[in-house]
C-alpha cells in the first residue's frame, strides 16, 4: 500500500466549482512538481555524442539504421530466392544456400529488423518525446543496449564466413535438424545463430527495462496513462510482451547450444543420423518446439502491436480525427498481449504433440481474433466522418489496413484447427504471415518514417517519390502474396527448394511462381527509390515547419525541431488533455496539442459522451 | 487524388474477389474422406471474404467521401459504446460459426476409427519406407537400436508379432479403397511430415515417438507423397507414391511383399548368423 | 494488489470527459511511487523468474523420459545452501544497520555477505569437481546436465548481483556519496540477495526431490 501512488481522485473544490467548460481559466493550474526533474547525462565529444551516445534519440536512430541495414540483407536474400523458385532452370542456387538464405531472411527480418526497428528505434525515438520526459531512465544502460544489437548482428553476420556457412535449419531452428549434419551449417553456423540470439536477447532486456520504466514513471506531469497516445501504449505493450516471452527463446537457446558443444540431449532423441548412430537420447524434440513458439508467437505481436499503435496516431492525425474508441483500443493492446501468451501451439497442430491440445489452442486462438477485429472496426471507423488527407503516411495506413485485414482473415484459416491440416506448411502459411507480420508492419514502418522524418532531420520527404514508392510497394506485394495463398491450396508445400512437375500441381503453378517473382524484384527496386529519398532529403528537402503535420502528441511540441539534447529546454511540458484533441467543437484550429493550457483555447467545448 | 485512390482501392478488392472464382489455383480433387476439411475451408471463405469486401469497400468510401476540406471539420466522437458492443458480439458470432465445424471435424480426425488398418510409414532423411502387419493384423514391436543393415526397420527380434510384418521394398506404397487406414508415423533422424496432397492429412513424424492419423481413401489412383516438415537439405526432394488400387490389385501387390522372416532368412544365408551375433 | 487495481482502474477513464480533465491535470506523471532503480529491479526479478520457471518445467517434461537418472546431491551442496541462506540473513541485518545509519555494523555486515558469496561460488565449484570425480558429466545423463545448467545460471546471477554489491560497498565507503542513495542501493542488492535465495532453494529442492 506505501508503494502505491495516491491518484488524487478528489480534485480540488475550488477547480471544479468554475470549471464548466474545459476552456475556463483556473484550469489552467497544476500542481506544483513533486517528482525532481531527472538529472542528464551531458557528452562531451564527438564519441560519446554521436557513437557511444546516451541519448535515446539518437539511440533510436542508430537502431533503426543498423536494422534497416540488416534488413536490406534479408530482401537480398530474399530475392535470390525468389529467382531459384521461378527459375530453377539456372541453377543458380545449391539447396543448402537456399535454406541458408530462407532461414537468415526470416530471422533477419522478425528478429534482426522488425523487432530491433520497433522497439529499439521507435521506442528510442518516440517515448521520451512523447511522454515528455528528458530521456530514458537509465541513458547508459540503454546505450549498452544499442552495442549488444550491434554485437548481434555482427555475430549473425559472421556466420556467413564460418566454414559450413549460416544455418539453414530454418528461423524455426527446430532440432534435431538444426544440429545434424543433414542441415546446412549445423556446425558453426547454428552455434553463431544461437549466441547471436541470446546476445539479442541481452541487450533487448537492457532496453526493455529502458522503455518499461520509463513510460510507467517519467512522464511529464499531467500525463496519466489514459492520455499517453496509442503509439506509446503499443511499444509499452510490446515490450512487456517480450521481456516475458524473450526468455523462452533463450532457455530454448541456450539448451540447444549445450546439446550441439557438449552433446547433452535436452531436445536431442536417440537417432540414426544419415546411417549413422548418434550417441543422443532421451531428449524431446516437441519440448523445443513448445519453448520456441511460446516465444515466438509474443513475437508476432511485439511486431503487431507497435505497428497497430503507430497506424493508429497516424490515421488520427491525417484524418483530424480522434482516434475511434480508444479506451477500447487500450483493452485491446493490452488483452492481445495478455492472450497471446495462450494460443502458441496454434503453430503446432500437426506437429505430434497430444491433438487434444487442438482443442483447447484452437478456441484461444480465435477468441484473440475478436479483440484485433475491434481494432480494424476502431481505424476504419476513425475514417467515417474525418477530414481526410491522402498525406503519404494516411495512404501507409489504408494500405495497411487493406493488408492486415487480408492477413489478419487468412489467420482465421490456419487458426481453426481443422482447416490447418492441409494448409499447414505450405505456401498459405507463407502468404499469411508475410501479409500480416512482414507486409503489413513494414507499411506502418514507412508510414511512421514519412511521418517522424522531419522530427529527426528537420525536412520533409520527397512527396513524388514517396508516391512512387508508396504505389509500388503497397500494390506490388499485395501481388506477391495474394495469389500466392493459392499455390497453397494446391498443395505446394513451404521451405521448397524446387517445386518439379508433378503430377498434381500443374504447370501453371510454376508460371505463377515466375509473376510472383517479377512482383518481388519490383518492390525490392522500389525500395531503392525509398532509400534515395530518405539519403537526399537529409539535406536538400524541403525544410519542416515545426509540428508539420499538425498533431497534438508531444513530440511535436518542443522548442526546437528537431530537439535537442534534454528535449524540453528549461522545463519539461505540463500536459492538459489526451493526444486527440483533433476538431473539438468551438476550437478556432483543428487541433489542440496536448500541452495547449485550457485558456488558451477558450472556445473549446466538448460534450459528454 | 482522393477518388483515385479510392477507386485504386475498389479495384483491388473487386480484383481480389475475381481472381479467387476465376483462377486456375484451387485445391486437388480431394481422394479421402476429409472433404469436411474443403467444407471447413469454404466455410471459412464465405465469412471471411464478406467480412473483407464490406470492410475495404467501407474504406474506398470514406476516403472518397470524407476527403480534406478546409472548410469542413471532422466529427468530434470519442467513442461509442452501442456500436463497439454490437460488433463485438458479431464478431464473437462470426468466429463461433467458423470454430465449431472445425472443431467437429477436428474431433473426426483425431479418433481412429476401431477397424482402420495399421500401416508403419517410415521415413529417414531423405525418403520413405513401409511396413504392413502380417496376417495377424499386427505391427511387431520396434526399437531404434536394433536398426542395421540387415533389419533396416529395427523390428525387435523377440516380438514374434513382428515376424510376419510385410516389408515395402522401395517408396510406393499401395492402399485398399474405401478401407480405412491409420498410418503410424515413425522416423529415426529428424522431423518429416508424411503428406499426400489429395488426402488432406497430415501429421509430423518425431524421432523417439509414433505419431499417427488416419484417412479412408475413396477414389483410386496414382498420388505424390511429399514430406511437409522441413528435414535437410533434401527436403524437397523427398516424394514417394501412394497408389490406391481396387479389391484385386492391391491382393496383388501385397502378396510380393517380403516378410520380415523371410528377409531374415535371406540375410542369414548371404551373411551367416551375423545378425545374431550383433544383437545378443 | 491495490497497485495494479489502481492500474486496472485507470483504463477505464474518459480522458476527454469534463471531470477527468480536471482530475487528471493534477496527475505527477509517475505511475508507482518506487525509485526507477526499484521498479528495474523488480523487472529483473521477474524476467529472472520467467527464465527459471521455463527451465523447470523444461525439467520437469524432460524428468519423465525413461532414460532419466537422478543424481545423487553431494553433501557439499547442504554446506553452500547454509552459506547462501546466512548470507542473506547478514544482508537483511546489514539492511537494518544501514537504515539506523550504524556505520560500522553495516560497513562489517557488507563484507561478511560479500565473503560468503565468494564461498558460496567457490563451493558450487567445489561440488562441480566432486561430481566430475565420481563420473557425473553433463553428458553422461541429462539430470546431470539439468544441475549444471541451474548452478551456472543461479552463479551467473550471482555474480551480477557481486557486481553491484562491489559498487554499493565502494560508494559506501567513499566519503562523498548521498547518505540516501546508498542506503538505497543497500536495500536494493539485499532484495536481491533474497530472490537469489529463493531461487536456489527452489533449484536445490526440485532437484532434491526428484
Ligand atoms: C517483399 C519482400 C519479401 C519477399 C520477396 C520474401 C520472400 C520470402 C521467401 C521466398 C521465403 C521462403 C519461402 C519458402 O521457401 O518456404 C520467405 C520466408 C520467410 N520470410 Fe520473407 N519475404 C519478404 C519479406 C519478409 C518480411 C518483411 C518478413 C518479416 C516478417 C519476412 C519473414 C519471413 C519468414 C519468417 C520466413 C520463413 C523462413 C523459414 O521458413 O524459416 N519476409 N520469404
Ligand atoms: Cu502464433
Ligand atoms: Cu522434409
Amino acid at each position: 500500500m506505501s508503494d502505491e501512488y495516491e491518484h488524487k481522485l478528489e480534485a480540488k473544490s475550488d477547480i471544479v466549482s468554475d470549471a464548466s467548460s474545459v476552456g475556463t481559466p483556473g484550469i489552467d493550474s497544476v500542481p506544483e512538481a513533486e517528482i525532481p526533474d531527472q538529472e542528464l547525462y551531458h557528452s562531451h565529444s564527438w564519441w560519446t555524442t554521436y557513437v557511444f551516445s546516451q541519448d535515446a534519440k539518437y539511440i533510436g536512430v542508430q537502431y533503426a539504421l543498423t536494422a534497416v541495414g540488416t534488413g536490406l540483407l534479408g530482401l537480398v536474400l530474399s530475392w535470390l530466392m525468389r529467382i531459384q523458385l521461378a527459375w530453377p532452370g539456372l541453377g543458380w542456387l545449391e539447396p543448402a544456400a537456399y535454406y541458408q538464405f530462407v532461414t537468415m531472411h526470416g530471422m533477419i527480418m522478425v528478429i534482426y529488423l522488425l523487432t530491433a526497428l520497433f522497439l529499439g528505434g521507435f521506442g528510442n525515438l518516440l517515448i521520451p518525446l512523447m511522454c515528455g520526459s528528458r530521456d530514458m531512465a537509465f541513458p547508459y544502460v540503454n546505450m549498452l543496449s544499442y552495442w549488444a544489437f550491434v554485437v548481434a548482428v555482427i555475430v549473425l553476420l559472421a556466420s556467413f564466413f564460418v566454414p559450413g556457412g549460416p544455418t539453414g535449419a530454418g528461423w524455426t531452428l527446430y532440432p534435431p535438424q538444426a544440429i545434424t549434419s543433414g542441415t546446412p551449417g549445423s556446425n558453426m553456423g547454428i552455434i553463431l545463430m544461437l549466441v547471436s540470439l541470446i546476445l539479442f536477447v541481452a541487450g533487448f532486456t537492457m532496453g526493455g527495462l529502458n522503455y518499461i520504466i520509463t513510460v510507467l514513471q517519467l512522464r511529464a506531469r499531467g500525463m496519466t496513462l489514459m492520455r499517453m497516445p496509442l503509439t506509446i501504449w503499443g511499444i509499452f505493450t510490446a515490450t512487456v510482451l517480450a521481456l516475458l516471452a524473450f526468455p523462452a527463446l533463450l532457455v530454448g537457446c541456450l539448451m540447444m547450444t549445450l546439446d550441439s558443444m557438449l552433446g547433452t540431449s535436452f531436445f536431442m532423441p536417440a537417432m540414426v543420423s544419415l546411417g549413422e548412430k548418434l550417441s543422443y537420447d532421451g531428449g524431446s524434440p516437441i519440448l523445443f518446439q513448445h519453448l520456441f513458439w511460446f516465444f515466438g508467437h509474443p513475437e508476432v505481436y511485439i511486431v503487431a502491436l507497435p505497428a497497430f499503435g503507430i497506424v493508429s496516431d497516424l490515421l488520427s492525425v491525417h484524418a483530424r480525427k480522434n482516434i475511434f474508441g480508444y479506451r477500447m483500443m487500450v483493452w485491446a493492446i493490452v488483452g492481445i498481449g495478455a492472450l497471446s501468451f495462450f494460443v502458441w501451439a496454434h503453430h503446432m497442430y500437426v506437429s505430434g504433440m497430444n491433438p487434444w491440445f487442438g482443442f483447447f489452442f484452437a478456441t484461444t486462438t480465435l477468441i484473440i481474433a475478436v479483440p484485433t477485429a475491434l481494432k480494424v472496426y476502431n481505424w476504419i471507423l476513425t475514417l467515417w466522418n474525418g477530414n481526410i488527407q491522402l498525406s503519404l503516411p494516411m495512404l501507409f495506413s489504408l494500405a495497411f489496413i487493406v493488408t492486415f485485414l487480408n492477413g489478419g482473415l487468412t489467420g482465421l484459416f490456419l487458426g481453426n484447427v481443422t482447416v490447418d491440416v492441409p494448409l499447414s506448411d505450405t505456401y498459405f502459411v507463407v502468404a499469411h504471415f508475410h501479409m500480416v507480420m512482414g507486409i503489413a508492419p513494414i507499411l506502418v514502418v514507412f508510414g511512421a518514417i514519412y511521418h517522424w522524418y522531419p522530427l529527426i532531420t528537420g525536412r520533409l520527404l520527397n512527396e513524388t517519390l514517396g508516391k512512387i514508392h508508396f504505389w509500388i510497394t503497397f500494390v506490388g506485394s499485395y501481388a506477391i502474396y495474394f495469389p500466392m495463398h493459392y499455390q497453397g491450396f494446391v498443395g505446394v508445400p513451404r521451405r521448397y527448394f524446387e517445386i518439379y512437375e508433378s503430377p498434381y500441381i500443374e504447370t501453371s503453378t510454376l508460371l505463377l511462381n515466375q509473376f510472383i517473382t517479377i512482383a518481388a524484384l519490383i518492390v525490392g527496386a522500389a525500395q531503392l527509390v525509398f532509400l534515395y529519398n530518405l539519403i537526399t532529403s537529409a539535406r536538400l528537402g524541403k525544410k519542416a515547419e515545426k509540428n508539420p503535420w499538425k498533431a497534438c502528441s508531444l513530440e511535436w511540441q518542443t522548442p526546437q525541431m528537431p530537439p535537442e539534447h534534454g528535449n524540453w529546454g528549461k522545463e519539461t511540458p505540463k500536459v492538459y488533455r489526451w493526444a486527440y484533441d483533433f476538431s473539438v467543437p468551438g476550437a478556432k484550429e483543428d487541433y489542440i496539442p496536448q500541452n495547449v493550457p485550457p485558456s488558451e483555447v477558450m472556445g473549446a467545448k466538448v460534450e459528454k459522451t | 487524388m482522393p477518388v483515385t485512390v479510392a477507386i485504386v482501392f475498389l479495384l483491388i478488392t473487386v480484383g481480389s474477389v475475381v481472381f479467387h472464382f476465376w483462377s486456375p489455383w484451387w485445391w486437388t480433387e480431394v481422394a479421402s474422406n476429409w472433404g469436411g476439411m474443403d467444407d471447413t475451408i469454404i466455410l471459412t471463405f464465405w465469412i471471411t471474404g464478406f467480412v473483407f469486401v464490406v470492410i475495404c469497400l467501407f474504406v474506398s468510401y470514406c476516403v472518397w467521401k470524407f476527403a480534406y476540406r478546409k472548410d469542413r471539420r471532422a466529427e468530434y466522437k470519442p467513442e461509442d459504446n452501442k456500436l463497439e458492443k454490437r460488433l463485438t458480439w458479431i464478431t464473437t458470432l462470426g468466429v463461433a460459426a467458423l470454430l465449431a465445424p472445425g472443431l467437429v471435424v477436428w474431433n473426426n480426425y483425431v479418433t481412429v476409427p476401431e477397424n482402420a488398418y495399421k500401416i508403419e510409414v517410415f521415413a529417414y532423411q531423405w525418403g520413405w519406407k513401409y511396413r504392413l502387419p502380417g496376417n495377424d493384423g499386427v505391427l511387431g514391436k520396434t526399437d531404434i537400436k536394433y536398426i542395421s543393415d540387415e533389419n533396416p526397420f529395427g523390428l525387435i527380434l523377440e516380438d514374434p508379432k513382428g515376424k510376419d510384418d510385410r516389408l515395402v521394398d522401395g517408396d510406393e506404397l499401395h492402399l485398399l479403397i474405401d478401407r480405412p487406414v491409420k498410418f503410424e508415423l515413425r522416423t529415426i533422424d529428424v522431423l518429416h511430415n508424411f503428406y499426400v496432397p489429395q488426402f488432406r492429412g497430415k501429421m509430423d513424424m518425431v524421432p523417439g515417438i509414433i505419431t499417427y492419423y488416419w484417412i479412408t481413401p475413396t477414389k483410386t489412383g496414382d498420388f505424390e507423397v511429399l514430406c511437409a516438415e522441413y528435414c535437410g537439405s533434401g527436403h524437397y526432394a523427398m516424394r514417394g507414391r501412394v497408389i490406391v488400387d481396387k479389391e484385386q490389385d492391391y491382393k496383388k501387390w501385397e502378396a510380393k511383399q517380403i516378410t520380415f522372416e523371410k528377409m531374415l532368412a535371406k540375410n542369414k544365408n548371404i551373411k551367416n548368423l551375423q545378425l545374431a551375433k550383433s544383437t545378443k | 494488489m491495490s497497485k495494479s487495481k489502481g492500474i486496472i482502474k485507470s483504463l477505464f477513464e474518459k480522458p476527454w470527459e469534463k471531470d477527468q480533465i480536471v482530475i487528471d491535470n493534477e496527475h505527477q506523471g509517475q505511475t508507482l511511487s518506487l525509485s526507477k532503480y526499484k521498479v528495474g529491479l523488480r523487472t529483473i526479478m521477474v524476467v529472472s523468474t520467467v527464465i527459471f520457471s521455463l527451465f523447470i518445467v523444461a525439467y520437469s517434461d524432460r524428468m519423465l523420459v525413461h532414460d532419466w537418472r537422478s543424481m545423487p546431491e553431494p553433501w557439499l551442496l547442504w554446506l553452500n545452501t547454509g552459506i547462501i541462506i546466512l548470507g542473506s540473513l547478514v544482508f537483511h541485518f546489514t539492511k537494518l544497520a544501514s537504515d539506523k545509519n550504524q556505520n560500522d555494523k553495516t560497513k562489517n555486515g557488507l563484507f561478511l555477505v560479500g565473503i560468503l558469496a565468494y564461498s558460496f561460488l567457490i563451493g558450487q565449484l567445489l561440488a562441480w569437481y566432486q561430481l566430475m570425480n565420481s563420473g557425473y558429466y553433463a553428458t553422461t545423463n541429462v539430470a546431470n546436465a539439468f544441475f549444471y545448467l541451474f548452478t551456472t545460471l543461479h552463479g551467473l546471477h550471482l555474480i551480477g548481483g557481486l557486481y553491484f554489491w562491489g559498487r554499493t560497498t565502494s560508494k559506501f565507503l567513499r566519503k562523498n556519496s548521498k547518505a540516501e542513495d546508498v542506503k538505497h542501493s543497500i536495500e536494493l542488492c539485499a532484495i536481491y540477495w533474497h530472490f537469489l535465495l529463493a531461487v536456489w532453494l527452489v533449484l536445490f529442492g526440485l532437484m532434491l526431490f526428484t
